[in-house]
This record gives structure tokens, sequence and C-alpha cells, in this order.
């Protein structure tokens, strides 16, 4: 129904639901350059030992991660709020969501239940 | 519904209540979106694989550790060679929509190389440790490490696979509309693979190589 009606509207909408997402050369280039400094950085950091702190290395490892895959989501897969209207959006939204709770929930219960079990063994004996 | 009967066209007075107007032909248009869900139900396979990980990766059963095992120049090599096969396949893209089909199949033998690359050394990696008696039965490290990792190789792989059967079928039928789309959809999945792997290198890799 509202893809319809979509459709009717002239709009910009019509070629980008015709060809796919597009990349320009530009695109490609400045995404990989991106990704190779995001790259470069954390195995500089972690080769050299150049923080000396693991906690701090292992943060900015994940951060600059983070940062990489958003660069790939923009620059090789095309993502934005318009593809598909706006349902390969939602649907990633959806995804994170549901990675971001089966990760950070198996890492917090998982770590507890070893934090919890280790002392009262350890009373027992 | 109730929106369509509100608008529904008015012909000779009466109303009708069926489709008046043929919907547009979508080429392609839906499978790409189908072909984005099947990439983010596989990104939870993937997450449950790394959830797994982040709970048993320093169980090492008095076995090896990340530190013993990885040599990070060798996955600092292969990053590379994955990072240069997503740009590859870009610009094998770009050539296809400026419809150069020889340019494009040039582009894509280079990104199957890099492919190809990148399985060599991960199964040279692999070797090597079960050879030094690094196997996945040696500690819950290394079971999840090899189910993690090998789930993505066998991504790869299998990309690679189909990699090769489009440009059989572009060598034969030209870049019709169906090669197209499928060109296009392999394209998502090689990029949806580089970046699982980035989680790989830094979550697995680099972390693991930290003390």
């Amino acid at each position: 129904m509202s893809r319809s009606q979509n459709h009717a509207e002239p709009h910009g909408e019509h070629g980008d639901a015709h060809g796919g997402p597009h990349g320009s050369l530009r695109g490609y280039i400045t995404g990989f350059v991106l990704s190779v400094i995001l790259t470069a950085i954390p195995f500089w950091l972690v080769m050299n030992d150049v923080l000396g702190h693991a906690t701090l290395t292992a943060l900015v490892i994940m951060g600059l991660a983070a940062v990489q895959i958003v660069v790939h989501m923009v620059y090789f897969l095309h993502m934005n709020g318009r593809s598909e209207g706006g349902w390969s959006m939602m649907a990633l939204i959806f995804t994170i969501i549901i990675v971001v709770i089966v990760l950070s929930g198996s890492l917090w219960v998982m770590y507890h239940l070893n934090a919890n079990m280790m002392p009262s063994d350890m009373h027992r004996m | 519904m109730a929106k369509a009967a509100a608008q529904v066209p008015v012909s000779n007075g009466a109303p009708t209540f069926y489709v008046t107007e043929e919907e547009h032909e979508h080429s392609g248009g839906s499978t790409m979106l189908g072909f984005w869900i099947y990439l983010m139900s596989d990104c939870l396979v993937f997450a449950v694989l790394f959830a797994t990980f982040g709970v048993l990766g320093r169980n090492y059963a008095a076995g090896p550790s990340g530190a013993d095992l990885f040599d990070l120049r060798l996955v600092a090599v292969n990053t590379g060679l994955l990072l240069l096969s997503s740009i590859t396949y870009g610009f094998a893209m770009l050539a296809m929509e400026k419809g150069r089909q020889a340019a494009m199949q040039g582009w894509l033998v280079v990104t199957g190389l890099f492919g190809l690359g990148f399985i060599a050394i991960e199964l040279y990696e692999f070797a090597h440790m079960i050879h030094e008696g690094a196997t996945p039965m040696r500690s819950a490290f290394l079971s999840s490490f090899f189910t993690l990792v090998s789930t993505h190789g066998l991504h790869v792989t299998f990309g690679l696979i189909w990699l090769v059967v489009l440009m059989r079928q572009v060598a034969r039928r030209g870049l019709i509309e169906a090669n197209r789309r499928r060109l296009m959809c392999l394209s998502m999945f090689w990029h949806f693979l580089d970046i699982v792997w980035i989680g790989v290198f830094s979550f697995v890799y680099l972390m693991g190589v930290l003390k």
C-alpha cells in the first residue's frame, strides 16, 4: 500500500529501488583510506605496546572497530535511512539491538556467574 | 485497508473494490531487501559465536593462550587482503554500472585472488596451530576460536564459489538484469564478511594478544 503511494510520487526514490544502492569511485576510495587508517592504528597500538595499559588499549581497539564498521556500512554497503523505504535501516537497528542484548547479556551473566561461584566453593573447602 | 477504503477510486459513480492500477515491476528491489534481512540473520549467527568466544575466550585449561599462538603480522596481511578484495569488488560494481563487462570480470578475478590468498593464509595458520598441538579439543578458548574464525572462513569460501559461478554466468549471458541483481547480492555478502572480519581481528586477535 505505502509502496505504491511512494511510487506514485514524482520523487527520486524510484531510481534507488530500481538499480539498488549505487556507489561512486570517490566513495569507495574514501572508505578504503579510512579503513586502512582505522585498521593500522589498532595493530600499531598492540604490536608496539604503545599505550602500555591493556584495558585502555582494549577500549581503544573496540572504539576504532565500531567506527570502522560504520565506515564500511556507509561507504561499501551504501547504508542510509532511505534505501528500501527505510526498511533496511529498520532491520539493521533491530539486529543491532539483538546483538547488543546477546553480547552484553552473555558476558555480564557469565562473568558474574564465575565471580559468584568461586568464593562459595572456597568457603566449603 | 481502512486507508484503501477511504481512497477508493470512484468510476462511473460507483466505487471499485479492486486494484485498478497494476503494481510496478520491482526489478530486484525486494530481492535486495530480502538479502539484507538474510545478512542480518547471519549477523546474529556471528553475534552468538562472538558471545561464546567472549565467555570462553580466557579459559585456556593450562594450554596455550592467544599471546602464545597468534602471529599478528599474518593477521595484518590477512586483514589487508580482505580489505583490498572489498575495494576491488567495489570497482567491479562501478564497472558493471557503466556496462563494461571485461573490466568488471577483471576486477572480479582480482577480488577472487585476494579472497583465495586470505583463505590460504588462514588455513596455513590453522595447520600451524594444530601442528603445535593447539587443536580445537585442547581448551574452551581454542574450541570457540576455531568455531568463530572457521565459520567466517567458510563464508568466504562459499563467497568465492559464488563468485566463480557468477563470473561464468556473466561470461555466458552477459550483464543481463538477473546477473546484475546476483552480483549486487554477492557484493553485499562480500562487504558484510569484511565487516565481520573487523570484529574478528579486533575482538579475537588483537584483544587476545593483550595480557
